[in-house]
């Protein structure tokens, strides 16, 4: 097949043969070799031509259009984003999503922080403590909101028994129009904190040589200073990393929020009470496959899409200014 | 390939070093910080499997109890006489595995494309291939069920395992590439003078060097396919067809008709979803553990 040996490989000289190809040979393997390239990434190109680049041309055309599946797709130029822009539950589910990551983001890449500094420290049964704030992050989503939607319930929940031992009197979770966002950030948190950005932080620390500490030692520098001038600048890759990743992650909030409000038992439209968990993708979700209103929400998808995009953009304009790469940018790939 | 050593951490060396008493108690507030969020993290848990083993009587009492009466271990086959879980499970499993196939092997296949051939616009289509790690799904989602509605594959668990087959996503390649380039190209060089065409190349001389790559692309890849609620929700109709993600939301449903507490077998159902990726995480958590820190320092 492809690489058969060169005639001149069998001399007995095969080191030499390779570099005293004449030209023409020398061509017609260059070509062999782009054709056999080609071959192998053939699988992808088939699978990003017919998965990816085409459905995302489709549904630039389908966002132009007012199409309900059972007629052909009627073009109505922008008329779908001018919807968009007038619709209050848009601009709500928008908030919703904003307000989640906002929160959510900082928080669990602090808390993911906090937790690789606290493990990173000689204390008893680390490796039982890792694996124990490991495995929130290992349950599948719809069983955490199962968890959690039990731990959550107003009347006899473990979380409302627990603030009652201290004498608070909780409120009603994700039933209550205050509570139901930061119930889900909590429940979120609960499964990011201990999980991958924690132990991709807990790897950055190990990777800080231990002589840079023992320096500023030296130089009369306190914990607060060594934290602040070595940790921090140090870990900023990963917290890059941990931060483009989770504000991704966080935008395309859908599964939990899906889950956990259309109702412990009782069936109810997802993203209530009063629209007050009605994420941005749970928005698209209901106008696609609830309504079956396929060119509004592709012009939901691509609005979307154009968030993200600057989204992602405008964090790596500003890491530059603050992410700190200890080797040059080539060496890391 | 990076090799974190997470089981030997370096603590910066403390200005008062030896005693270890000293030491031993200016942890303890660190000792006790750690113990109340491990417990924050296993308490969900706990709860869960203890609610599991209740009887429903037990369930909605106030102050709860703790231990159940007497565990009801029964609940764990009544979670099966209530709904089709065994046969969700079974569809579950068929994905998986049929999707981890098709994603490790065209995903390895074609990263070696990547890794190990000069073709004309390899670097424009690596590029392309990069960028399309941050395209959310949602943007293809209804196209792609437009297609798959032409194809007659809505409602078949072909829709969600064989597009893996196509290249496996944008992370796999990438993964599987950077562990590539990692192995020296005399290897394959050598072989190559042997006779060896680039197939044999890539199965007996790279697979072999490749193996922690290939065992964390399995697990995130059984993660992903178990896990996953959005295909399943959006493809799947019949309830014969659910897989686990989605048929424990219709169980949900279907125990919650009778109007009687119901928590201890949604805990018990729940359980058993969670176990396979108990069971996975505690064989394979090296490869785990050192999959998630390569992606990050990779990434």
């Amino acid at each position: 097949m492809g690489f058969r040996p060169q005639p001149a490989a069998n001399t007995g000289k095969p080191r030499r043969a390779i570099f005293a190809r004449n030209p023409s040979m020398r061509l017609s393997t260059a070509t062999r070799e782009a054709i056999e390239g080609y071959l192998y990434i053939a699988p992808w190109l088939v699978g990003f031509a017919v998965f990816a680049a085409g459905p995302m041309l489709v549904s630039i055309y389908l966002s132009l259009t007012f199409y309900k599946i059972i007629t052909p797709p009627d073009f109505v130029g922008l008329d779908n984003y001018i919807r968009m822009f007038r619709d209050d539950l848009f601009w709500k589910s928008l908030w919703n999503t904003v307000y989640y990551a906002a929160v959510f983001v900082p928080v669990s890449i602090a808390g993911s922080l906090c937790c690789a500094l606290l493990l990173n420290q000689r204390i008893l049964g680390r490796t039982i403590f890792r694996a124990i704030y490991f495995l929130p992050s290992i349950t599948p989503i719809v069983a955490t909101a199962f968890l959690w939607l039990w731990i959550f319930q107003p009347n006899v929940g473990l979380a409302n028994y627990l603030l009652d031992l201290i004498g608070i009197e909780g409120p009603r979770w994700l039933d209550d129009i205050r509570w139901s966002k930061p119930s889900l950030i909590v429940i979120s948190l609960w499964g990011a904190v201990g999980g991958g950005s924690m132990l991709i932080f807990l790897a950055g620390l190990q990777g800080i040589p231990i002589e840079l500490y023992e320096s500023a030692e030296i130089d009369g520098a306190g914990n607060q200073a060594k934290f602040w001038r070595i940790t921090i600048p140090l870990l900023s890759p990963s917290m890059f990393f941990n931060l483009v990743l989770g504000l991704i992650g966080a935008m395309q909030m859908f599964t939990l929020a899906f889950v956990a409000t259309s109702g412990a038992g009782q069936t109810r439209p997802a993203g209530g009470p009063a629209y007050s968990t009605l994420f941005y993708v749970l928005n698209l979700y209901n106008h696609a496959f609830d309504y079956w209103e396929m060119g509004y929400a592709s012009a939901l998808a691509w609005f979307f899409f154009l968030i993200l995009v600057i989204l992602t953009y405008w964090q790596l304009r500003l890491s530059r200014s603050w992410v700190y790469y200890e080797f040059d940018q080539g060496e890391r790939w | 390939m990076v090799e974190p050593t997470l089981s030997a951490p370096r603590v910066p060396a403390s200005g008062i070093g030896g005693v270890r008493l000293q030491q031993a108690v200016r942890m303890m507030p660190t000792l006790l910080v750690v113990l109340v969020l491990a417990a924050a993290f296993g308490l969900p848990f706990l709860w869960a499997v203890l609610t599991s083993l209740k009887v429903p009587r037990e369930i909605f009492i106030f102050p709860p109890t703790w231990l159940p009466e007497a565990p009801q271990w029964s609940n764990y086959i009544e979670v099966f006489r209530q709904a089709p879980l065994a046969l969700f499970f079974w569809n579950s499993l068929k994905v998986t595995v049929l999707t981890g196939i098709g994603q490790i092997l065209s995903a390895s296949l074609v990263a070696y494309g990547f890794a190990r051939f000069r073709f004309p616009g390899r670097n424009i289509l690596f590029l392309v291939m990069l960028s399309t790690l941050m395209l959310p799904p949602q943007i293809t989602i209804i196209p792609t069920f437009l297609l798959f509605k032409w194809l007659g594959w809505l409602d078949e668990l072909r829709s969600l395992y064989i597009p893996p087959w196509f290249g496996g996503g944008a992370f796999a390649i990438f993964l599987f590439r950077q562990f590539f380039l990692t192995i020296p190209r005399e290897f394959d060089e050598a072989a190559k003078i042997d006779g060896a065409n680039s197939l044999w190349i890539f199965f007996r001389v790279l697979t072999p060097l490749s193996v922690p790559v290939f065992v964390t692309m399995g697990i995130f890849s059984f993660l992903g396919s178990w896990n996953d609620f959005f295909g399943p929700l959006i493809f799947l109709n019949t309830t014969e067809k659910f897989t686990l993600a989605l048929g424990l939301t219709y169980f949900q449903r279907v125990v919650s008709l009778g109007g009687q507490a119901t928590e201890h077998l949604m805990m018990a159902a729940s359980i058993i979803m969670t176990l396979p990726c108990l069971l996975v995480f505690i064989l394979l958590q090296r490869y785990w553990i050192q999959g998630i820190v390569m992606s990050g320092i990779k990434g």
